[in-house]
Parts: C-alpha cells; structure tokens; sequence
C-alpha cells in the first residue's frame, strides 16, 4: 500500500533520513523503532509532506505522492498525529474532531449553514470510539494531558484514513495509560480495516502488536521484518536486548 | 435550521438592546445620536477586522485600507459615474473585498510580522495614491459633499440605515464564524501544521477570511461616507488601522462582540475627555494602558470570564 524508496532528507549537514526503505501491506500494523534522533519522526514527516525529501520516492496505492502538500496527502487517505501534543486548544474537543469531518467532507469553506448541524453523528461516533464522547463540549486545551493525546488520535480518524501515522501516541503517558492507549488503537485498527504505522518506545508494546517492524540507526533502515527476525538480528539485539 | 445556535435568554437581550436602539434617537441630542452611529461605523470595522486577527490569528496590522478602499470607492463612484447611489453602494464592498484579495494574495505568502509589514508597505501605496493624486482622489482635501440620496438626509435617517446595516453585517459576521469555514479559520489560529494535516489548504482560507474581512470593511467605509458625506486619506492611514487593533485589543480578541465594546469605549472616552482637556490623548492612554494591564483578556473576554465562572459556581453548588 505504501512504498518508500532509499529517502534522504537532511537538516544542514546533519542527514536526518539517509535511506529508509519501507514496504507497508494493507491492513497491516507496522512499527517504527529505533533510538532518539534517527529519524523516526522525520521520515513521518516526509511521508506526510511536512517536509520535502531531497531524494527517494514515496508511493502511496500505486501513486507517487513524493512532496506533495500535506492537505493533499491527508485527502489522499493518510492521516496522522504527532508526537508533541497538536490540537486545537482553544476549541472544543467536539470541534476539534469536527474539523478533519468536515474538511474530509469537502465542507471546510461553507459559508452559510451552521457548522452546529453538519456531521454530528459522524463526529460523535468518532468521539464515542475513542471515549471522549463525556467531554465533547471541553475546551480541549483543559483536557488531562492522556485525553489530549486520545484527542490527537481522535482527530486523525476524522478523516477516515485508510493509512493511519501516529508518532508516538503514548508519550509521556503512565504504563496504565499506554497498554489502554494502545490497546484502543489496536481495537480500532481492526474495526475499521485500518492499516497503521507507528513508533512506539515501548519495546514489549512493539514486538506484541506490530505486525511487521522496521529498525532504523542514524537515518538508515537496518532491518525491516517480522518481530521474529527483527528479534534474531544481531545488530537489533546489540541495540535494544543487551547483546545477550 | 439555525435552531440551539444562541441562547434564547441572549436573544431575547439582543432584541430587547435593538429596540432601545432604535427609538434612542428620539430621546437624546442629536450630538450623541452622531456618536453611536460613529461607533456602529467603527465597531463593525473593528469586528470585520477580528474575524482575521482575533478568530484568524492572521497579523493584520493595516486593515483601515480597505475601509478606506470602500469609502474612496463608494465617494468615487457617486461623484465622477452617473450610476445611482445605492448601486455605488452596493459596489463599494466589492472593491474593498477585490483589493483584500489583491493585497492578500502578495501577504499571505508570508508569515506573522512579515505578513504584517508587506501589508502595512502595500497599504502605505495605497495611502499615498489617495494622498497625491490630485486630480482623481482629491489629494489631501479628500472629498467633500458627496450627495447622498434624499432618503438619508439628516443624522436620525442616517442613523436608522446604519443600525440597520449594521445589524444585518454582524448577524452575517456571527453566521460566518458559526460555519464550517469559520470552525476550520479558528482551527487554523490554534495549530496550522495540524489544520494541514487533516487536509485543509490553510493559506487559501485565510486568504478567503481576509477578503470576507476586507468586504465587511468596506462596508463600514460606505456607511462612514453615509454618515459624514465625505472622505479624506485619513481614513486609508496606518493610524487607524492601529486603533482598530486596540479595540479589538480592548473589548476581548477572542469574543465575537469584544470589538463593539472597544470601540464604544475608546470613541466614547475620547469624545468625553476630549471635551475636558487638551490633553485627552494622555488620560486615554493611561486609560487603556491600564485596561490592558489588569485584563489582558479584555473587557467583554473578562465580563464572560466572570459570567461563566458564577454560572459553574452555581451548577457546582446545585450538584
């Protein structure tokens, strides 16, 4: 469904993304993991068309969206969250989630009728999904930090993604919160057919949920497999299990 | 179908403060009859400029130009085309609103203070062609005499036509911040990237809010001509375009009726100290310098402030 080829992107001299190589199959849930800084978050970014990509292509259902804006690689199907908190803070959570409904509707520029009344129902099974439904008419910036973060997943699926990004959804969130966090983007991964990329620091979370992982060191993509593999390769063992 | 969008306590004020409005002018001289029709003009050019700064979170630092763009055209089109006044009248708004989507286009490549000075540099041409272009504007004499139809002769007609557009503008104005295109420009304010991210073309609807501002400000240019049959480059000049930023500044950015407020208070207090003293521009900046210290927030932000605190407190106590 998604293919990225050899990417390079670099901040300066610092080659942020020095080619990542990614085959995601639909329906699949797929990891990201890798230490700080190599590059997880910019090759999202790339994908998503935040940022341009100096070299390597990205293919999406057979289409190259290679630097495409990212407005039109959301209607494109890709939604995303972000690792650092991107919400809507002064509006309600119900309107926050609005938003993506109605700009995926192509709504986003009326004018004359009540945004009150459009794509309720659809707004509130999103929010029901995710649990937030009690807190719909908060302002969304007093929300506790976990329910900013299910926010932050609840507006992506505003946009009915068939491929959905989330960098880091569980960060800085308690060990309770994130087995549930993760537990709900597994339940809705699976009831609505979605295929998902993720990077995730809890390793135990990875190797349980992903269906395939890809390991990235400075930039470079060091093994992209199956938990199994991934789990017997050498290099990823040096890293993350202590070389045992 | 617009049914729940307003408290029905609230509208019921609304129209029992139109009813006021309207048969005020009967009760009072005629000088303040004169002040609340300038502070319409100003208020609604005050709101028309919030919708992109306090709702759009865009750095609209020179909006008075097409306030003036809409006084200059309206005062253009009656004195130099034969076309019936309420045509020009018509027309006027759409001219304010074509050069909102000129100037916009050029400023809204860029970004925050950027935005603001090439809008400031863009407005000052405009400022200055009004200024120097003698045999067309007027120069700096500007316009004067502009006749007006038989029907808005005399303050308490005017008035009554300035209430009434004033009324149908911000109804129009609340509607639009109500809608999808509204909803999706405060989502813009608070988070662009993200706002990109779930597939809005940011720039191009902040571009749209500004010529939907500039529009309303166009409106208020024609009903500044209406009410005092003349224009001059005043009206184009940065300095407004700074006071229109404190009212909004003052009556509460992020409130839809903040800038009515600041406009009332800061018109009023400069006609009634401007009577005292001299000085008024001293007391009126110590005035709003303290406004702004002790409610940052604004005065119609920090009324609703305390409102819906007392409202919590009391459905606490009841639960």
């Amino acid at each position: 469904m998604l293919r990225v080829e050899n990417l390079m992107n670099s901040f300066g001299d610092f080659r942020a993304v020095d080619g990542a190589n990614l085959a995601v199959e639909k329906g699949k849930i797929v990891a990201v993991i890798g230490p700080n800084g190599a590059g997880k978050t910019t090759l999202f970014n790339l994908i998503t068309g935040h940022l341009k990509p100096e070299a390597g292509k990205i293919i999406f259902k057979g289409e190259d969206i290679t630097g495409l804006p990212p407005y039109t690689i959301c209607k494109k199907g890709i939604a995303r969250s972000f690792q650092l908190l991107n919400i809507f803070p002064r509006l309600t959570v119900f309107d926050n989630v609005q938003v993506a409904v109605l700009s995926q509707h192509n709504r986003s520029l009326h004018l004359f009728r009540p945004a009150k009344n459009l794509l309720v129902a659809e707004t509130n099974h999103i929010l029901e999904n995710v649990g937030l439904l009690g807190k719909s008419q908060k302002i969304a910036g007093s929300l506790s930090q976990g329910d900013q973060k299910i926010l932050e997943i609840a507006i992506a699926l505003g946009n009915e993604p068939e491929f959905l990004i989330l960098d880091e959804p569980t960060a800085g969130m308690s060990a309770e919160e994130t087995t549930a966090t993760m537990a709900l983007v597994k339940r809705l991964a699976v009831e609505q057919g979605l295929t998902l990329l993720f990077c995730e620091h809890d390793i135990d979370i990875v190797f349980s949920m992903a269906d395939r992982i890809m390991v990235m060191q400075q930039g470079k993509t060091i093994i992209e497999g199956t938990p199994d593999e991934v789990r017997q390769n050498e290099q990823v063992q040096q890293a993350y299990m202590g070389g045992s | 179908m617009f049914k729940g969008m307003i408290h029905k306590g609230a509208l019921s004020a609304l129209a029992g403060l139109l009813a006021v409005m309207l048969i005020l002018p009967c009760l009072i001289p005629r000088f303040y009859v004169y002040l609340i029709a300038s502070i319409l003009v100003m208020a609604l050019l005050a709101m028309s400029l919030n919708l992109v700064v306090g709702f759009g979170g865009l750095f609209q630092f020179h909006h008075g130009v097409f306030y003036g763009v809409g006084a200059y055209a309206v005062a253009l089109l009656i004195t130099k085309t034969g076309l019936p006044q309420w045509i020009c009248f018509v027309l006027a708004p759409f001219a304010a609103a074509l050069a909102g989507l000129i100037i916009g286009l050029i400023c809204i490549r860029l970004r925050q203070l950027y935005f603001a000075m090439i809008q400031i540099s863009l407005g000052s041409l405009l400022w200055a062609l009004a200024f120097r272009w003698y045999d067309f504007t007027g120069g700096d004499d500007g316009i004067h005499g502009i006749p007006m139809p038989d029907i808005l002769s005399g303050i308490h007609n005017s008035y009554y036509f300035i209430l009434t557009v004033f009324t149908l503008s911000i109804i129009g104005l609340f509607f639009i911040l109500s809608s999808p295109f509204g909803i999706t420009l405060q989502a813009a304010r608070d988070n662009a990237q993200r706002c990109e991210a779930i597939g809005v073309f940011v720039r191009r609807h902040q571009l749209f809010a500004i010529v939907i501002a500039s529009f309303f400000a166009g409106v208020a240019g024609v009903l500044f001509v209406v009410l005092e049959g003349s224009v001059f480059p005043d009206l184009l000049f940065w300095v407004l375009s700074l006071e229109i930023l404190i009212m909004c500044l003052l009556g509460g950015w992020f409130t839809f009726a903040g800038p009515i407020i600041g406009a009332a208070l800061m018109l009023s207090l400069r006609s009634f100290i401007g009577m005292q003293t001299e000085y008024w521009t001293l007391i009126l900046g110590i005035i709003l310098a303290l406004l702004i210290f002790f409610l940052p927030q604004g005065v119609w932000g920090y009324i609703l402030e305390k409102v819906k605190s007392r409202k919590e407190a009391v459905v606490e106590r009841e639960a």
